[in-house]
């Protein structure tokens, strides 16, 4: 290529927009299909769908309901054990020591961190605690809990406050110290200071943290409540859906164990998606702080 | 040539030592530093990068104790950050993200006591009308632009009617189009109330267009290099204009050639 071809200007180019009116389309609808694909709840609804097909397969192929009951034999019991067996009393009975346990918990938490942000020798003790006992599983307490308070609720409710704290201390603390440094000084410019100011600027600065604090915390709270009943059965009166799951087992009522589980993981469900999903929705997205 | 003379200083600034820690360092930002704003001022800390122009400002937002000197705000000292010096900052996360722009204007209203919550809310949305934003004082924050949420910032600190409005290079992070503009809205919104400002800037030619009264300051550590009054704001005369950029450019980088001049030498 020589220098004169090289050096050609090119030509200046000038669009002509036209008018809106004279494009096909400017705004419509989606079509039924987009709209639908558009909604993750009916998505996810999918999958589950798609779990269930293929465990009713599996258990059909298999054939042997001791080892691996069909979908149809699970919510058989399911629905027998709720209206018979007493399930619902007995996941009342864990859900309300659950919530016990959450509140009291939550309660320790708030105290810890509002601690920890306002001195720092309350800093200094979170975060060393919060690097002793997080790692420790809280069922690995069960022992000594039952040797201190004895077989009951109040070794149940122990557990859970040990589940639930240090998660939901350990998102709550991070998410106060990752608070902009603008948002704090315009905090402190309102003349906000210790109570106001860690409610009107810190929580909902942090509340995307503090939210999957409790998700975390709550999802653990479960699982230990579970491990504890299954290990030391019935607390008191009829006792938990651990033992529901750990008596039948023992009459190896199969299809029974699997709707107990099944309502574990029904009741996780619903939590997940209802509860925590609806209060993220009006918060934390709303605000634009998470997507 | 300032345009507005009051009768006692508004804010008097003398012999400030600003020193602050970093994890391995003490520094010295700025070293006896005295100047004084006048009620109606708009005046203007300059300087380029590191001459403690900030550090200053967050003094006197209350944020950092002089290690020398004092800063008084009507005769008063300055204890800790108050209402009383609206903040406007640099960043455009200074807006609370969980309030549309009506409650974050309002929100402080109220909380400081000022006013009650309804009137806080009518007076919000006065000055969000002032700014031009009446519709989208609905919206939260995240849904607004740059411009448009420093322009809330500096609704929500005019509408608590300061003694002193402090902003921290608040159109830095602007491009050049919306800073120009946001310059105009600001005169516009001074000739308005008649509001102090204290403005700090790195910027000659936004610090001739915005300021009274313009303070040079040097860096490392920053001391006072000259205070100068700027232009009347009528004043389009670009020779005159010019005339004075190339006076503060001579002031504050003559150091710098020489310094570099030196080993030469």
């Amino acid at each position: 290529m020589d220098e004169t071809t090289k050096w050609t200007p090119r030509p200046e180019i000038y669009g002509s927009p036209v008018a809106s009116e004279s494009f096909g389309v400017v705004e419509k609808p989606l079509s039924l299909w987009e709209w639908i694909s558009g909604i993750p709840g009916l998505r996810k609804s999918l999958v589950l769908v798609g779990l269930a097909i293929i465990w009713e397969l599996y258990a059909r192929y298999l054939n042997n309901s001791l080892l691996f009951p069909s979908l149809g034999d699970t919510f058989g019991a399911l629905v027998a054990g709720i209206v018979s067996g007493g399930l619902l009393i007995k996941i009342w009975a864990s859900i309300r020591v659950l919530l016990i346990g959450y509140a009291v918990g939550m309660a320790l938490a708030a105290a810890m961190t509002v601690l920890a942000i306002t001195t720092r020798v309350g800093a200094d003790i979170l975060e060393t605690l919060t690097a002793m006992f997080n790692p420790l599983p809280a069922i690995a307490l069960l022992p000594l809990a039952l040797i201190w308070f004895g077989l009951g609720e109040a070794s149940l409710v122990f557990v859970l406050v040990h589940s639930v704290l240090w998660a939901v201390t350990l998102n709550t603390h991070s998410g106060f110290r990752n608070v902009s440094l603008t948002l704090r000084m315009v905090g402190r410019n309102y003349g906000l200071r210790g109570f106001s100011y860690v409610c009107s600027i810190l929580i909902p600065a942090a509340l995307a943290n503090i939210l999957s604090g409790m998700k975390i915390g709550w999802a653990f709270a479960w699982r230990t409540l579970i491990a504890a009943e299954l290990v030391f059965g019935v607390s008191s009166g009829s006792g938990g859906l651990g033992w529901f799951i750990y008596e039948r087992k023992n009459m190896l009522d199969i299809p029974s164990v699997f709707a107990g589980l099944l309502a574990v993981i029904l009741i996780g469900l619903i939590v997940e998606n209802l509860i925590f999903r609806t209060l993220e929705k009006y918060t934390v997205q709303r605000w634009g702080m998470q997507v | 040539m300032a345009e507005l003379v009051g009768g006692a200083p508004l804010l008097e600034v003398t012999g400030v030592t600003l020193r602050y820690k970093t994890a391995r360092h003490l520094i010295t930002a700025t070293y006896k530093v005295s100047f004084q704003v006048l009620s109606g001022d708009r005046f203007i800390l300059l300087g380029p990068s590191g001459c403690g122009k900030s550090t200053l400002l967050k003094a006197v937002g209350g944020y950092l104790a002089p290690t020398e000197g004092s800063i008084r705000l009507r005769g008063r000292e300055i204890r800790g950050p108050g209402p009383d010096r609206m903040m406007v900052f640099q960043e455009f996360d200074q807006l609370l993200p969980w309030k549309t722009i009506c409650e974050n204007v309002a929100f402080p209203l109220w909380k400081s006591g000022k006013c009650g919550r309804r009137e806080a809310r009518e007076k919000a949305m006065e000055y969000i009308d002032k700014v031009n934003l009446s519709q989208f004082a609905g919206n939260y924050p995240h849904t607004l632009s740059g411009g448009m949420k420093q322009r809330v910032a500096i609704a929500r600190g005019m509408a608590m009617e300061p003694d002193i409005l402090l902003m921290d290079e608040p159109f830095a992070a602007l491009d050049a189009l919306t800073r120009r503009k946001m310059q105009d809205e600001l005169l516009r919104l001074w000739e308005d109330t008649r509001f102090t400002v204290l403005f700090v800037t790195h910027s000659i030619p936004e610090a001739i267009r915005i300021g009274s009264r313009i303070l040079l300051l040097s860096p490392h550590p920053g001391q006072v290099k000259a205070e100068l009054n700027s232009l009347r704001l009528d004043c389009d005369d670009g020779v005159l204009r010019k005339g004075l950029e190339d006076r503060i450019n001579d002031l504050l980088f003559v150091d710098r050639v020489e310094e570099t001049e030196a080993p030469h030498g």
